[in-house]
This record gives structure tokens, C-alpha cells and sequence, in this order.
């Protein structure tokens, strides 16, 4: 594991943020850490980073408690919390080249990095006249530029547009299969980090409510049976009245928890009989996104 | 040790560019011009004068504000400045999460305020004595070149350059803690006030007051006693100095078990 804590908790005087977590991210993993805004996320992370003091359980980095290898472990990290940390009156080289002073990194690595985020054109502008786009891909060559083996990233694509969210989910695809980085990333978004997660710990009020690889998550959605037919209602009150369960009613759709093919036949058939028209009928699984509310409305 | 070397060229390579920086140049260069400008034009009222009067004018003209006010408020301003670049770019957190000690991180920042202010008392004493020589030159009835003081204007400023770094380690502190400009600079402002007042009514215990000591300072760097015949002599070493500096490092070794202790938001 390149994260392990156990029965991590962390209390702001008398409310209790993080509750006995426990995180595992495997290696080569891209981690999608996930939970609505004030879940605790953030907290987790500058405990991560050694930023907020460990009150209680343990963190392994590299399989190395943070508390006693500190700079080791940090030296193997890049990150990005909240909005992007950048001296405004700097422009965005300079941002880059101070850090890469501070971390002995050769200077070449600079413009590679501003190469890789699109920002070489901009590299001489003020980063204080950057759009929050250009600032976040800055503030991510700024975690990149060490070339560190773990990237810790919050919130990474706030404020992008949809290109640049696209942009930053195929960096991430490929940092981690061309060079085997792991990445754990935190967000209030699934659909956001649903298409390249390996891995998701979903939190809500400090609590780990799932932890898994993304098949284990999809597995825990229950397939349904989605029906488009002429009326709905009167198709629910049929299938209802033959003992099928029907969970959901629209103007278009009705749907019924699926078992097995057989029962598609079935409800096909005993709604054609009955002279319902059926437009389309199949089997569907329930989006992630719904299943993410799901189980953190639950708590 | 190489972390702190590192934290103390970025802290020059992120200052340059800012108003913190060029103040600690500007400011020693516009007043040592200004007086310049001034003795250059009322010449004709100095002519004749000694020259080592001369030179006590020229200088001391400067030491008289340099006590009372501007060694203070600079000294707060240039403990904001250092900390108020990490304020507006919110760079607490990554500052602290770089693999470097957080003890380098600390100990440049702090250094570096140090360095700054020693730059701008180094400034004053060559701009002193740049801008004294070159009155006799462009003015040679002002006979500056007659006497040389540079020993003494060196000793006066090391003195103040000690008798600051009490003030500068609490400034530092409050600029660390809190990110707004008001609340360092205010406290800063009133505690001025009340130290040029306890200067000045000579309070028996004001030498235990960091920021009455730029001011105690001035009033005792006259060597005592003292046989005309030897010319000026400066005592660098009086107790408001090592005051001065006790409370520079018990506030600095305190400062970094704050900002241990400190959660960074």
C-alpha cells in the first residue's frame, strides 16, 4: 500500500472531522476520494501531508509513519490542496523556477513541466493575470514538477472547463500507467472521477462509508429493468398487480429490479398480452452518481 | 543546514520583485539624497563650520528620526512584508509540506527579515558617508573630507542594527500568526508610541521595553567620561542591547514551537 492509515481521527476543538479512518490506496492505483463539500476531505489530506498534527491512529506512507520520516515521505509526494498555492507577482516560470530552486530540480524540468500543462505561452505572464483554469494547471506542473512518485491532489479540477477537466483526467490516465505514479485524488464530484478511478473511499461527516476497487462499487448497484412504453402508469399498476416490484415511474419509463433474463421475457410478454405498446426494454445498471447520493444520504 | 540555504535564496528570489525588498534600498538611499539636496542648497549657512560638526549634522540629522521612528516602523514593516507574501498567495501550506525542515523554513524567513533590515542600516552608513564626501567635492567649502567618522557611523548602526531585533522577533511573530495588515502593524504603532515615550521621559526600566530600544539606543552610545582628545567613542555593548537581543531569541525559539503547534489552515 503507498497510503495505509488506521483509525485515523482528527477533532477542530469539540467536532470530530475525521473518524476513525481507515485508507488503504494500492499502489499504481489512481485513488478517487470522494464526499460532499465539509465531509472532511480536505482534513484527511493535510493529515496526509503531515500539515495537521496526527491526534490519533496512524498514517504509512510508503509504508513509513509519516510522524517520524517526515521529509523522506515528503520528498516522494507532490500536491495540490484547495486553490492552487501561486505568488501572484511572479509569473508562472518564476512560480516554477522558485520551486524547483527550493527542491533542487534541474531547471530544464521547468519548462518541460510548463510544456505538459499547455502553459508555455504563458509562462512570462504574471500568474496573478492567470484565469483560475491556467492557475490550477500551474498549481498541477507545480505538484508534477519533482516528478514525485505519489500526487495528492484536492479538488483538482476546480474551475477548469469540460476541456480541461478532460485534459487533466488523460495527464493523471497516463502518469499512471507510463511512469506507475499513484495518484489520490478527492472530489465532490463521482461523474468527475468516475471514468479514470481505480479505487474510491467515499466519506461523509468524517466517516469512511465505502472503500473499494470501482467494480466493487458498481457491483454494490442493483441492475434494474427499464421499460419505455406508451402509458406508464397504467403498465405499473399491471406489473404490480403480477406481483413484479416496481421501483420507479416516469412519463417515458417505468423500472423494476432485474433477477434474470427470463423475467425481462416475462414482463415483455404479459405487457404485450395485455396490449401495452413496449418501446424498448433492457437491463440497466443504476448510474454511480445516484449510488454515490445514495450512500451518502444514508449516513 | 542545506534546506535553510535553500529557503533563504527562494525567500530573496520571491522577494525581489516586491516593495518589501526595494524599500529596504530605497528608503536609506531617498533620505541620505534628500539631506544632500538640502545641505547642497543651505550651504552657504555651513560654510565654515568644522568639519567634524559638519558630519555630526549630516548624521545625526538621520540618527534623530532613525531612533524615535524610522528604525521601529521599518523594522514592523519589513517583518509584514516577509510573512505577507505567504499570506496572499496561501503558501503556508505548501511551504510546510515541501521535504524540507520546518526549522529551515522558519529559521530563513526569519534571517531573511534580519537580513533586511541589517542591508538597509549597511545603506545608511555608506550613503552617509557616499553623500558627506560628495558635498565636499561638488560644495568644497563644506569641509567634510577633513574628517572621517566612518567607525563611528558603523559602530552607531550596528548598535541600532542590535538594539532592533527585539522588536523585529515580535513583529515577525504577530505578522506569522495573523494575516491581515492591521492588527501586526497597530500593535506595532501603539508599542512604538509607548516606547519613544518611555524613552524620553527616561523611565528607569525602559531599557527592558523592545521598542523604546532604538531610542535608548541613540541616547546612550556616547561613551561616558569620555577625553575630548580621543574624539567620539561609541559604546555598542550597553545593557537595552543585550535586552534587545535575549528577547530576539527566546521570541524566535518561541515562534517555532507556535508554528509547530499551529495547524495550517
Amino acid at each position: 500500500m503507498v497510503i495505509s492509515t488506521q483509525d485515523l481521527s482528527f477533532n477542530f476543538g469539540d467536532q470530530q472531522v475525521v473518524k476513525s479512518l481507515s485508507l488503504q490506496v494500492p499502489e499504481g492505483s489512481i485513488y478517487g476520494f470522494l464526499g460532499p463539500n465539509g465531509a472532511g476531505k480536505t482534513t484527511t489530506i493535510k493529515l496526509l501531508l503531515n500539515l495537521l498534527k496526527v491526534q490519533s491512529g496512524s498514517i504509512h506512507i510508503f509504508e513509513q509513519d509519516i510522524q517520524h520520516h517526515r521529509i523522506n515521505i515528503l520528498s516522494q509526494i507532490g500536491s495540490l490542496i484547495e486553490q492552487p498555492a501561486i505568488y501572484q507577482h511572479l509569473t508562472g516560470k518564476e512560480n516554477l523556477l522558485n520551486r524547483a530552486l527550493l527542491l533542487r530540480v534541474p531547471v530544464k524540468r521547468v519548462d518541460d513541466m510548463l510544456a505538459l500543462v499547455q502553459l508555455t505561452g504563458a509562462g512570462d505572464k504574471k500568474a496573478g493575470q492567470y484565469s483560475l483554469g491556467m492557475k490550477q494547471r500551474l498549481g498541477i506542473a507545480l505538484a508534477l514538477l519533482a516528478d514525485p512518485k505519489l500526487l495528492i491532489l484536492d479538488e483538482p479540477t476546480n474551475g477548469l472547463d469540460p476541456n480541461g477537466i478532460i485534459e487533466v483526467r488523460e495527464l493523471l490516465i497516463k502518469l499512471v500507467r507510463q511512469y506507475n505514479k499513484t495518484v489520490f485524488i478527492s472530489s465532490h464530484l463521482l461523474a468527475e472521477v468516475e471514468r479514470m478511478a481505480t479505487h474510491v473511499g467515499i466519506i461523509n461527516n468524517g466517516e469512511l462509508l465505502f472503500q473499494g476497487s470501482i467494480n466493487e462499487l458498481q457491483a454494490l448497484s442493483q441492475p434494474q429493468v427499464c421499460i419505455e412504453a406508451d402509458n406508464t402508469v397504467d403498465a405499473a399498476n399491471l406489473l404490480t398487480r403480477n406481483h413484479f416490484m416496481v421501483t420507479d415511474v416516469t412519463d417515458n419509463y417505468l423500472y423494476v429490479p432485474y433477477s434474470s433474463k427470463q423475467k425481462i421475457a416475462e414482463i415483455n410478454s404479459l405487457l404485450n398480452r395485455n396490449g401495452h405498446a413496449v418501446y424498448s426494454i433492457g437491463k440497466q445498471q443504476k448510474d454511480l452518481e445516484r449510488l454515490f447520493l445514495d450512500i451518502t444520504q444514508k449516513a | 543546514m542545506n534546506g535553510f540555504i535553500l529557503s533563504f535564496r527562494s525567500e530573496f528570489y520571491k522577494s525581489r520583485k516586491t516593495l518589501g525588498f526595494w524599500a529596504a534600498i530605497l528608503l536609506p538611499l531617498f533620505i541620505c539624497l534628500l539631506l544632500f539636496v538640502g545641505f547642497y542648497v543651505k550651504s552657504e549657512k555651513l560654510t565654515g563650520m568644522p568639519p567634524i560638526t559638519l558630519w555630526l549634522q549630516f548624521a545625526g540629522a538621520i540618527l534623530g528620526i532613525m531612533g524615535s521612528l524610522l528604525l521601529p516602523m521599518f523594522t514592523i514593516f519589513i517583518a509584514y512584508s516577509v510573512n505577507s507574501i505567504e499570506h496572499k498567495a496561501d503558501t503556508w501550506k505548501s511551504l510546510f509540506s515541501l521535504p524540507i525542515s520546518r526549522w529551515a523554513v522558519y529559521g530563513a524567513k526569519f534571517s531573511y527579515a534580519v537580513f533586511l533590515i541589517f542591508l538597509t542600516l549597511t545603506l545608511f552608513v555608506l550613503f552617509t558617508i557616499g553623500f558627506g564626501n560628495l558635498l565636499s567635492v561638488v560644495k568644497p567649502d563644506l569641509r567634510f573630507d577633513n574628517y572621517h567618522m566612518e567607525k563611528e557611523l558603523g559602530q552607531v548602526y550596528l548598535k541600532l542594527f542590535l538594539s532592533s531585533l527585539g522588536i523585529l522577533s515580535i513583529q515577525f511573530l504577530l505578522s506569522l500568526l495573523w494575516a491581515d495588515f492591521l492588527k501586526p502593524m497597530g500593535i506595532g504603532f501603539v508599542c512604538t508610541i509607548t516606547g519613544v515615550i518611555l524613552a524620553t521621559k527616561n523611565w528607569e526600566y525602559c531599557y527592558l521595553f523592545p521598542y523604546s530600544h532604538p531610542m535608548v539606543a541613540i541616547a546612550t552610545m556616547l561613551h561616558g567620561g569620555d577625553n575630548p582628545a580621543k574624539g567620539i567613542q561609541i559604546d555598542i555593548f550597553t545593557k537595552d542591547v543585550f535586552v534587545s537581543m535575549a528577547i530576539a531569541a527566546v521570541v524566535f525559539i518561541l515562534g517555532y514551537f507556535i508554528v509547530l503547534k499551529k495547524s495550517i489552515k
